[in-house]
């Protein structure tokens, strides 16, 4: 019967309760979360953006501070979805054990692994939206494209919530997410042009980079973030997604497989 | 009579280990059932596969009418789950918590909200409906896991250890209010390995071992059944040797176990007549009970 694990998800509408929920605990915290939104971009912009932005020319065309901002939408929406769908995933899953409560009910796992991914990209929509916010007051972007980032926070939310449900399936403890921190999440936003262009580095690692996702959101950011429209922005968009349907395929898996005994 | 709950040859094995190995099951409606065993003996996991939540290797499940786990889904939507270990939401109320679950079944809130106050007089939680988790006591949270199960007014109860690691006060509290849930006409399966919850509560009950089914019948039948209808427990020093010596002779059955002799009669007379001259031995005469059928059939050793 193993087969099971295989089957695509059967998604229905009763990931909404579940949304919900996450969102009513959230509600009785949003103060101290919405100051932590905003503060991460806040000391990254000042600090990188001021400090090493003195000592550097234009990069590509903008003042550092700008060029840092549209790296800093992505790197800060990645972190938060990554955070939720690990550490606070893990805690509801294993920890409270809150999914065996909810899977008593008429909720399938499918339903939980959905809404553990929307309600992390709803935390990075919340995270990409409070560093727009910073950029505007810093008067850094003078354009509605700029918008467009709030969608894109969006989707770089699922895509990292997805991937990041992979470790929670997989994790014996807490411990084990520093692995994932330190050789994927580390590496991601040096290599992806978060904090200097991807062509400064090694062809071998410019490859690498080419197949990782926050590339792929960093290169759709900086442009809006600057007034002009991404080039391949289907293509960026179409590895993002792909690496959304395909993280939360193989971490339903391993959750279905996980859950069984 | 309505069969709410089967199951036909359910099988499930975990890493070659036959965990659950054909267990035929029919409970009616309005019964209260009990699932009795040693740990390990595969009563979570058939509570696990009877409500979907794990799919069998082989066999049948009927619950509600639905085939499970294929209509799972719709069948839970009518059952409720008292976990064995709490899993109450830390974050919230007592209130909300009520509230939070009855959405898991689609309820809508105002439909949920006019239900809470009463599940809260049952739960004798009423003056804390606004207190946090952690500050309830554990007899506190059961009763608030009992009542949580009783959100959506399931036509089913599942009980995985309803009372286990609560003090007597907080046990029998729970034990009168399954009996109300049961006069309500809704089905209980419990499982549990205390023998006088098994016997107050339970209309009918199956002793697991091994993953089988290996008897099942009313409380009163099962002992009637399988075991002489008194016993004597012989202890003190030498009892062991008094026992080896003596007690074939007065009893149809006897087992030792440590220092104390068991001694199962039809007749108690003559054991007591004998034991009344042996002034070094303790005893105590009682009737069977359903502890007694249990170490029976299930064996005095121990199982980790």
């Amino acid at each position: 019967m193993n087969n099971y694990f295989y089957t695509l998800p059967r998604l229905s509408f009763r990931f909404i309760p579940i949304w919900q929920r996450h969102f009513l605990v959230w509600k009785k915290v949003a103060a101290t979360s919405i100051l932590g939104h905003l503060a991460d971009p806040i000391i990254y912009l000042l600090g990188l953006g001021y400090g090493l932005g003195s000592l550097l020319p234009e990069m590509e065309g903008t003042s550092y501070l700008l060029f840092l901002a549209g790296g800093t939408v992505c790197y800060s929406t990645m972190n938060s979805a990554s955070f939720e769908a690990l550490y606070s995933g893990f805690a509801r899953m294993h920890e409270q054990r809150t999914w065996d409560a909810i899977l008593n009910t008429p909720v399938t796992l499918d339903d939980v692994v959905l809404a553990e991914i929307l309600w992390a990209a709803s935390k990075s929509l919340m995270a990409g939206m409070a560093v727009l916010v910073v950029i505007w007051l810093l008067g850094l972007a003078h354009t509605w494209l700029s918008l467009w980032a709030i969608p894109l926070a969006l989707l770089v939310g699922l895509c990292f919530a997805s991937i990041g449900l992979i470790m929670t399936a997989l994790a014996p403890s807490y411990d084990f997410f520093m692995y994932y921190f330190t050789l994927v999440i580390t590496p991601m936003m040096l290599l992806c042009g978060v904090f200097f262009p991807v062509a400064q580095l090694p062809s071998a690692l410019q490859a690498m980079s080419a197949i990782l996702p926050l590339s792929h959101a960093v290169d759709i950011a900086r442009p809006l973030l600057n007034g002009t429209l991404p080039s391949h922005a289907l293509l960026h968009i179409a590895v993002l997604m792909a690496y959304t349907l395909s993280g939360f395929y193989v971490s339903l898996v391993l959750f279905r497989r996980r859950l069984s005994t | 009579m309505n069969t709410v709950i089967s199951a036909q040859n359910l099988r499930k094995s975990y890493a070659g280990q036959a965990v659950v190995n054909g267990v035929n099951i029919a409970i009616n409606k309005g019964e209260c059932f009990g699932l009795l065993g040693p740990n390990g003996a595969g009563k979570t996991t058939t509570l696990r596969l009877l409500l979907g939540l794990t799919a069998p290797d082989s066999g049948e499940v009927g619950l509600l009418g639905r085939t499970v786990p294929h209509h799972a889904r719709e069948a839970r939507l009518r059952v409720g789950v008292v976990p064995q270990m709490d899993n109450l939401d830390p974050d919230f109320s007592v209130a909300e918590n009520l509230l939070v679950y009855g959405r898991y079944f689609g309820m809508k809130d105002p439909e949920i909200k006019a239900r809470i106050p009463a599940l809260l007089e049952f739960a004798n939680l009423t003056h804390k409906k606004d207190a946090k988790i952690p500050t309830l006591s554990g007899g506190m949270k059961r009763r608030l896991t009992l009542a949580r199960a009783l959100v959506n007014d399931p036509e089913i109860i599942f009980l995985d250890e309803p009372t286990t690691g609560l003090d007597p006060q907080a046990r029998h509290l729970i034990w009168q209010r399954l009996r109300e849930v049961t006069q309500q006409g809704k089905t209980l399966l419990l499982t549990t390995h205390y023998m006088d919850e098994a016997e107050r509560l339970c209309h009918r009950l199956a002793i697991m071992d091994l993953g089988m089914l290996i008897a099942q019948d009313s409380p009163r039948a099962l002992i009637a059944q399988h075991i002489e209808p008194q016993v004597v427990e012989v202890f003190g020093e030498g009892a062991g040797k008094w026992a080896l010596e003596h007690a074939a002779h007065y009893a149809q059955r006897f087992e030792v176990s440590g220092e104390t002799a068991f001694c199962y009669v039809a007749d108690a007379g003559p054991l007591l007549e004998h034991l009344g001259e042996r002034k070094e031995l303790r005893y105590l005469h009682r009737p069977a009970n359903l502890e007694d059928v249990f170490l029976k059939l299930t064996g005095r050793e121990m199982r980790e």
